[in-house]
């Protein structure tokens, strides 16, 4: 097996590291900046943030919950709390405008454990065959809101690596490193973005979150690719770029509309040809006027983004 | 859902997609049940794990609990733990606390209820005296020191509603012959199991130590009724009327069961009985007995 040259290479020979790594750097910055705020707390003693993922309340004030959970525990019989119900209308906003899957790529703990497998498996030249479909995942999901239905119990929290990683590193792991190294050799020997992207029920459920988002990533230059395939290397759901990308004979117009599209970023960074922005999802019609103006606009809100 | 790896353009066929999609489907649901299942055998809580004022009963309490720890964020006492995947047998992410180590300080607010998001600890409760988040048990009458004859009293000292929850008994020490023995006994109806008193135990092991309710407690079974109560609060009998005992016993004779035992009509002469026997014993009954008193 012959090693391929890293990719985004040439990227960083035409842009520079930073600008090569500007989105995964923001993005380690998000993540690990989520997980001090909550760390804080019990290690320093300074309370901005209280609870974890599922819950938690800032500054005594902002109450956040996850919908999956939240979900999870009304169909279980739960009448939630005013300062559960308000966190997760905040929660569903917001994602609902920056793209349901955003909290994979910029807020999930587990990202960064299968992040690393990717780049084992890419290190060491692994391919494998194990065929899991990408829609397994929601399959999951409906199996993650059946159960509760059934049992009356929260049964998917007691497995939920996402929510036992986080949990775990905020509140004590326990045995729950087990389940984390066994989705980080899962990725590497087992599928390529096994976890992430094929079963993972919480990532399903955002992604349904963000089926009409606004902040999408628009291949605006497409008709600069060269076909160095690097994004399609370092994307963790390939499958979302390829309409965007290639889609300009068929009339397909440029933004990744896919809601399995993390927004993590990372084809920005390592396209040396700068095709990839972040911009809104009704670039798609401002394309089909195509106006410098129009396109001016779009670059104001990638910078917003 | 464009793009999401539907199978158009990739040469699979409808058989395949079908195919494939029902492999998932079967995957999934197995998986699903397998996950199910588990959970039931993995929820009992273990015995020395008490769950925060206020909890549901358990099974609801697994239904509402998220998982998000603002409990034990919000204990001032940092007593409350979340349970942890395969090192403390409590359903990971739940809180719980272990009163021996760190007992429940019943605090008059009891913060760590308003923190909950989910009513899993239910904010009806306002009175931290009506939490009933165990129940305390003098587990073993062999090494407590009360019950060897030594003052010791220390649950009793330490209990927050002391007199009401835990009282002391006196009893006679029949060891000694001559002292008290001081006996802590535990109430039901006003113990909340915070713990305090297992925490204090001076013992190497706690001979009063919190259970959960459904281990510390019996329970009756739901047809049974305390005639003596029934018949209280209906002031009657409710079943027969009641029949006033009558002894067997000789005309003139009557008997008191818990006064003077058996009485003799003064006036009442001795009928001739049917048995040639008695007659030739004559007399009274009583003589009968209490001469053969004296034979013996």
């Amino acid at each position: 097996m012959a090693m391929k040259p890293r990719p985004g290479k040439e990227a960083v020979a035409a842009k520079g590291w930073l600008k090569a790594n500007k989105w995964l750097i923001l993005r380690r910055l998000s993540q690990f900046g989520i997980l001090g705020l909550f760390l804080l707390g019990p290690l320093v003693g300074v309370w901005i943030v209280k609870g974890n993922l599922a819950y938690s309340m800032t500054l005594d004030f902002l109450p956040l919950s996850d919908p999956h959970v939240l979900l999870q525990a009304v169909l279980a019989g739960v009448e939630p709390h005013k300062e559960a119900i308000i966190g997760v209308v905040i929660v569903v906003a917001v994602y609902m405008l920056i793209g349901g899957r955003v909290f994979c790529s910029w807020v999930c703990p587990v990202n960064l454990v299968t992040d690393l497998s990717c780049c084992v498996r890419r290190m060491l030249g692994i391919r494998t065959s194990t065929q899991i479909s990408r829609s397994a995942r929601y399959w999951l999901l409906g199996v993650t809101l059946i159960l509760p239905l059934v049992t009356g119990s929260i049964v998917w929290e007691m497995f939920n690596p996402v929510s036992m990683a986080f949990r775990g590193l905020v509140f004590g792991m326990g045995m729950a490193w087990v389940i984390l190294l066994g989705i980080f050799l899962f990725d590497i020997f087992v599928a390529k973005e096994g976890w992430c992207g094929r079963l993972c029920p919480v990532g399903a459920f955002y992604s349904l979150l963000g089926q009409k988002s606004l902040v999408r990533v628009v291949a605006e230059n497409r008709q600069k690719c060269d076909d160095c395939m690097d994004c399609f290397e370092v994307c963790p759901e390939e499958q979302v770029i390829r309409p965007a990308l290639y889609g300009a004979k068929q009339g397909v117009g440029p933004v990744i509309l896919s809601s399995n599209c993390t927004n993590c970023g990372r084809c920005i960074d390592v396209c040396a040809e700068d095709v990839f922005h972040f911009g809104s999802r009704f670039a798609n019609q401002k394309m089909n006027l195509g106006s410098a103006e129009d396109k001016r606009k779009d670059a104001t809100v990638s910078d917003a983004a | 859902m464009k793009g999401s790896g539907k199978a158009k353009g990739r040469g699979v066929n409808r058989r395949q997609f079908i195919g494939n999609m029902l492999k998932t489907a079967c995957g999934v649901s197995l998986l699903g049940m397998g996950l199910g299942i588990y959970s039931r055998q993995a929820s009992s809580l273990p015995a020395m794990a008490i769950r925060p004022p206020g909890a549901l009963p358990e099974e609801e309490f697994l239904g509402s609990c998220i998982r998000c720890g603002m409990c034990v964020r919000d204990c001032p006492y940092d007593i409350l733990k979340l349970g942890q995947l395969g090192s403390d047998d409590v359903v990971p992410g739940t809180p719980y606390f272990t009163a021996r180590t760190g007992p429940c300080e019943m605090c008059v607010d009891i913060p760590c209820v308003p923190a909950c998001p989910t009513n899993a600890l239910d904010h009806g409760l306002t009175d931290i005296n009506e939490a009933r988040m165990g129940l305390a048990v003098v587990v073993d009458q062999e090494t407590c020191i009360a019950f060897l004859g030594l003052r010791c009293e220390v649950c009793f000292n330490v209990c927050p509603i002391r007199g009401d929850a835990i009282t002391l008994d006196y009893q006679h020490n029949t060891r000694s012959g001559k002292h008290a023995l001081f006996i802590p006994v535990v109430h039901s109806d006003a113990c909340t199991g915070c713990g305090l008193c297992e925490k204090a135990c001076i013992l190497e092991e706690a001979a009063i130590k919190v259970f959960p309710m459904h281990l510390a407690k019996g329970e009756l079974g739901k047809h049974y009724r305390l005639g003596w109560k029934e018949k209280q609060e209906a002031g009657e009998a409710l079943v027969t009327p009641d029949a006033e005992h009558r002894y067997n016993l000789p005309e003139g004779v009557s008997y008191d069961l818990q006064g003077r035992g058996l009485i003799m009509d003064e006036a009442g002469e001795i009928p001739v009985s049917s048995n040639p026997l008695n007659t030739l014993n004559n007399s009274n009954p009583l003589d009968t007995l209490n001469k053969g008193l004296e034979n013996q």
